[in-house]
């Protein structure tokens, strides 16, 4: 039986030895196999008497045992070295790039327009929309600005023919949803308009986004709150805004809207008009059809490329339309 | 208008300062564009007397003048051409500060000592006038401050007044507003009737009454328009940015601004017989007084002798009538000029005169006499001569009326949202100068003064009420309205869902003018004219876009002269095509691809796009929108014959996809292959709603199968005959690989295909799925006479 000790410790020597799973696994066979060396220890255990038998048995178990701990031990030392190695081998450079298509963007109007709806539909507005080839009436004679009037001047207008014209607002948008709905009306009409002027603070084309809320119990009051409150939330500040007299032939009363935009030297406020606003002149509901005794109505309108460039700080209107990618692209 | 703020104050002087004033009128809606000072900032000047002139010793040009004034008399050499003895002028003595901080000093001018400068006007920025001195009338004490001599702190106000306060287009007017908002009562010159010394009266016809229902003419004797505009009246014209031209022109002018009423004066020796306010005849010709002849187009108001048309009325006179320094006798005019008749004349000619700016807006009606009696006793001032008696002339059914309105303080109280005492309302009522008579029940009746047309209806008197009130001390409520809910189609995806896609898979959104270059949209649309705009902006923006092509097309030429080469750039708006009588106006989502399938980077490769990823975008959309579209091969003049597709949702077009065709790419100067797509918007933003369908428990069983088949056999064929053949419980077919090569030969290709078939209630045999199987094989080789690859 001292054999049995030499062969433990040849054993335990050659797990240390083993210096990968497979030579690990070698040793197992060859020493707790079916016909591993200790394993045949058990076999001769039939030479000797009952009495030693037991005691012998469990020594050779024993000594199983200790090559099968340490063969347990030796294995998991290599499988983590083995995982380390791994790990190691597979190991990236994470700050490189990752694979595939880059986002686009909308373009600044579109998301300016998309703010501006959102708050008003979140009030309740529905968003309206209409031709942009317009007839002479809906662009200007239901809106109280027949052939003669000296406020066509103030529209440079884009013709087809002397009927047939690119609306130079949205309002006749207004008109249609009036001529074809009941009030009370609570809506919003953004998109494009069109006038005959190009220079470095005019392009021929731009966007409005226009207001109108008919009801019957409608004031400059709530014009007033609605207009404060809607710069308030496109500009995330608490800006001081004026309301200024103003005269625009489809409103009576009729103001434009200044908001404080920075300070002058002697410390006043800048002021700086952002749109246009008042309560809808009698005139154009009866042109919609609708009794002004019994509804009253206001609409605002502004133009959305100039709130686009005083949120965003733009400072050239063209670029709007050039759609250079350096500009897109900073509106992600 | 321009109006010089010391003339108003001397109608109404609230102590306000310049700043204060122009706070206050703009906060009142008249909106003060700018202000400048009427002069450069400088001290030191006074009237300086040239006493004599002597030539230079050593320059021809200079002069060496002695120049009173100052404290003694001193030499100053000047090069003026203009300077002579006995001239008083702008004299800056050393120590004097001109504008732009130039100080004056002793100096040797070609060594003749030099003590001060005589000035022009622009050395004092008064104007661009640097022909010579600046001279002052003879008048002018010797030694005055110049500053003070020529009032010259006072600031020139720029109002850019709306067009419905015409009113306002007069210092006579602007002062009225300013009494209104100080409370401060309001004083111009008196204005008295000038005695008539002579019998001499024009004789005035009025044939077209509606458009002239009051004319006023006087004829003046003996004048002498060689005289001088006196300097304080060349002032205030300079102040209010009108050029002084002769006495009469310059006296008119004036009264114009003063009071309002744009007046004229003719050549009496130029008028035949008398004067006919009438409509012009066709064909009848005039020379202007700015020297152009216009042919008159009926509607227009001319004022005219017993021959020919001597002025546009309201807008512009006749040259050939017009006054002359050697006019002796004159015609003054003043009339009133209905503002519908007077409307868009000027514009129609090429013109915008003072006079037709006020007359299109509205003079008051009751102005002309007033007007004429003051603008008699300038013109006498200056130019003597003897004044006949005024002829009036008027239709009296012809002229405005004033209207009377009632106004309900109830109605005032539901517009402003705020309830205005009723004292307060009629106190603001009365100091506008209109007229209020109480009414017993909620009300009063207004009658409205002839200087305010623009006031007609209620809500007039409201915004007047609301205005002097104060907009910013009117209240700020929230409206109230009701809380229903809206109808959303669920199956209707909204447009920002569309975009939201495209950005996502790496489009930039693009905006573009809607009118385009015609030769452009030519290229692109052959089959639809643009149609026109009358008065475009430009030859490249001259047409209504038909597709949204041309616009992102040039956006990406653009970008490529911009060292951009990878574009994926789309759009949405409408296109504008004729239908017979009408125009059809659609929207539209286009969009084009150029440059790399990826934004070039270590692991995305190079591939250049094609126009498999573009379909995969758009699939991808159509996914979104829950619609089945199918493409086939199309034609397209500015597509790639090889590469186009159009697209139909249920047989109805909705679009096309495909590769410009090199050709159009050529001529529009792009780089690379470029990839378009354009489909109608309304077509397909309506999908569907899910309706929950059960899914089979059952195994999936596939089968695959490589065939060759001819290039010209299209995948779309391969599909629609081994969905026929595969039995009612093919659940899907799907091609792997598409492979082209010698190893096939030419003219043919090869085709993998998986076929894929579930039965809803039980486990499919083989039996079943070889049978369906062999007879796809079958079909696609006696269909397609496609073979099987092995």
């Amino acid at each position: 039986m001292e054999n049995l000790e030499q062969l433990v410790q040849d054993g335990l020597k050659a797990v240390q030895q083993a210096t990968d799973l497979q030579t690990l696994d070698q040793v197992r066979v060859d020493y707790l196999g079916k016909k591993g060396v200790l394993t045949q220890q058990l076999k001769s255990l039939g030479q000797l008497s009952a009495e030693e038998r037991p005691a012998a048995g469990q020594k050779i178990n024993q000594a199983k045992g200790e090559v099968q701990d340490a063969i347990n031990a030796r294995r998991t030392e290599l499988e983590s070295a083995a995982l380390d190695a791994r790990l190691a081998a597979e190991s990236i450079d994470v700050t490189l790039p990752g694979r595939g298509q880059s986002r686009g963007g909308l373009h600044p109007v579109t998301r300016t327009i998309q703010r501006m709806e959102q708050f008003f539909t979140r009030a309740g507005y529905t968003v309206e929309e209409g031709p942009e080839i317009e007839d002479d009436y809906h662009n200007f004679e239901a809106l109280n600005i027949p052939g003669h009037h000296p406020a066509r001047a103030m529209h440079d207008t884009f013709y087809f023919n002397p009927g047939t014209l690119l609306r130079t607002h949205t309002s006749p948008v207004q008109i249609r949803t009036m001529e074809d709905g009941q009030p009370p009306f609570r809506m919003i009409c953004p998109g494009r308009v069109y006038r005959c002027d190009s220079d470095m603070t005019h392009t021929p084309m731009f966007h409005q986004v226009e207001g109108l809320v008919v009801d019957k119990d409608i004031s400059f009051a709530d014009l007033k709150s609605t207009v404060e409150e809607f710069l308030r939330v496109f500009f995330e500040k608490d800006l001081a805004v004026r309301f200024r007299p103003s005269y625009f032939p489809f409103t009576e009363p009729s103001a434009e809207v200044d908001i404080e935009w920075g300070r002058n030297e002697d410390g006043s406020i800048k002021w700086l008009e952002v749109m246009g606003c008042g309560m809808v002149h009698p005139k154009v509901f009866e042109y919609c059809g609708i009794d002004p005794e019994t509804y009253r109505g206001f609409a605002f309108g502004m133009g959305v490329e100039r709130l686009a460039m005083l949120r965003y700080g733009v400072n050239d209107l063209r670029m709007f339309f050039e759609n250079d990618l350096r500009f897109l692209r900073q509106f992600r | 208008m321009k109006f010089s703020e010391q003339w108003l104050r001397e109608w109404v002087n609230p102590e306000i300062d310049t700043q204060g004033l122009v706070d206050q009128i703009t906060m009142a809606g008249l909106e003060v564009d700018a202000f400048e000072t009427v002069a450069g900032e400088f001290t030191g000047i006074i009237v300086g007397e040239v006493l004599s002139v002597e030539p230079h010793p050593d320059a021809d040009k200079l002069r060496v003048c002695q120049v009173a004034g100052g404290d003694e008399t001193v030499q100053v050499v000047c090069g003026a051409p203009n300077v002579r003895p006995g001239l008083k002028v702008p004299f800056a003595e050393v120590g004097a500060v001109l504008p732009g901080n130039f100080r004056i000093r002793k100096a040797k001018l070609r060594g003749q000592p030099s003590n001060g400068m005589l000035c022009s006007e622009s050395e004092l920025g008064l104007s661009d006038n640097h022909d010579g001195l600046m001279e002052l009338p003879a008048s002018a004490p010797t030694g005055e401050n110049v500053r003070d001599y020529l009032g010259l702190d006072d600031a020139t106000i720029d109002v850019d007044l709306t067009p419905n306060r015409s009113d306002c287009l007069s210092i006579r007017g602007l002062a009225r507003e300013v009494g209104v908002l100080n409370r401060q009562p309001v004083e111009g010159p008196e204005i008295n009737p000038v005695e008539p010394v002579h019998s001499d009266v024009v004789d005035i016809r009025l044939e077209a009454p509606e458009g002239c229902p009051r004319y006023l003419g006087r004829i003046i004797h003996n004048v002498d328009l060689s005289a001088e505009t006196p300097l304080w009246m060349r002032e205030r014209l300079r102040r209010s940015g009108v050029r002084s031209i002769d006495p009469a022109v310059d006296v008119t002018n004036y009264v114009m601004l003063e009071l309002g009423q744009p007046m004229h004066a003719f050549d009496r020796s130029e008028i035949e017989g008398g004067i006919v306010v009438r409509w012009a005849k066709p064909g009848e010709k005039l020379v202007l007084l700015d020297g152009q002849e216009v042919e008159l187009v009926e509607g227009t108001l001319v004022i005219a002798d017993h021959e020919k048309p001597i002025a546009i009325a309201g807008v512009m006179g006749g040259e050939h009538s017009g006054v002359a320094e050697k006019t002796r006798d004159l015609v003054l005019e003043a009339a009133f000029f209905d503002p519908i008749c007077i409307a868009g004349k000027a514009r129609h000619y090429g013109l915008h005169t003072d006079a037709s700016h006020r007359f299109e807006r509205g003079v008051d009606p009751e102005l002309t006499r007033s007007a004429m009696e003051r603008a008699t006793a300038l013109l006498l001032e200056i130019v003597g001569g003897e004044a006949g008696e005024i002829v009036e002339v008027r239709s009296e059914e012809h002229l405005p009326t004033s209207p009377v309105v009632e106004l309900r303080h109830q109605r005032v109280t539901d517009v402003l949202g705020i309830e205005i005492d009723r004292t307060e309302i009629e106190e603001i009522l009365t100091r506008l100068g209109l007229h209020v008579d109480k009414l017993t029940r909620d009300g009063w009746m207004v009658h409205v003064p002839s200087y305010r047309p623009d006031i007609t209806i209620e809500e007039d008197l409201i915004e007047e009420i609301g205005r002097i009130y104060g907009y910013n001390n009117l209240p700020v409520t929230e409206p109230v309205g009701s809380l229903g809910l809206r109808e959303e189609p669920e199956a209707v995806r909204p447009i920002n869902s569309v975009r939201s896609l495209l950005v996502d898979r790496g489009y930039q959104e693009a905006v573009t003018y809607s009118f385009v270059d015609s030769r452009v949209q030519a290229l692109i649309d052959g089959d639809h004219a643009g149609i026109e705009l009358a008065n475009p902006i430009s030859s490249d923006m001259s047409v209504m876009r038909t597709s949204l092509w041309p616009g992102l097309l040039k956006t990406v030429a653009y970008n490529q002269n911009r060292q951009q080469s990878r574009m994926r750039l789309f759009e949405t708006g409408l296109r504008f095509v004729r239908e017979g009588e009408g125009i059809e106006q659609v929207p539209m989502l286009a969009g084009v691809v150029t440059g790399a399938q990826n934004p070039e980077s270590w692991v995305n490769g190079r591939r250049s796009v094609d126009f498999f990823d573009v379909k995969g975008d758009l699939e991808a959309l159509f996914e979104l929108l829950g619609i089945t579209v199918e493409f086939s091969a199309g034609e397209h003049g500015a597509l790639h014959p090889g590469q186009t597709a159009q697209l139909h949702r249920e047989g109805e077009f909705v679009g096309w996809l495909g590769a410009l065709h090199p050709q159009v790419q050529k001529k529009l100067d792009l780089d690379g292959a470029i990839y378009v797509f354009e489909l109608f918007l309304n077509s397909i933003l309506s999908g569907y709603v899910p309706n929950f369908k059960e899914f089979s428990k059952f195994p999936e069983v596939r089968r695959d199968l490589a065939i060759i088949i001819g290039n010209e056999v299209t995948y779309a064929e391969v599909q629609r005959v081994a969905r026929e053949k595969a039995g009612e419980f093919l659940t899907g077919a799907r091609v792997f690989d598409v492979f082209e090569g010698e190893a096939i030969g030419e003219g043919r290709k090869s085709l993998a295909l998986s076929l894929f078939w579930q039965h809803p209630e039980r486990t499919l045999n083989d039996d079943e799925i070889q049978g369906w199987f062999n007879a796809v094989i079958d079909a696609l080789k006696a269909e397609l006479g496609a073979t099987l690859r092995s």
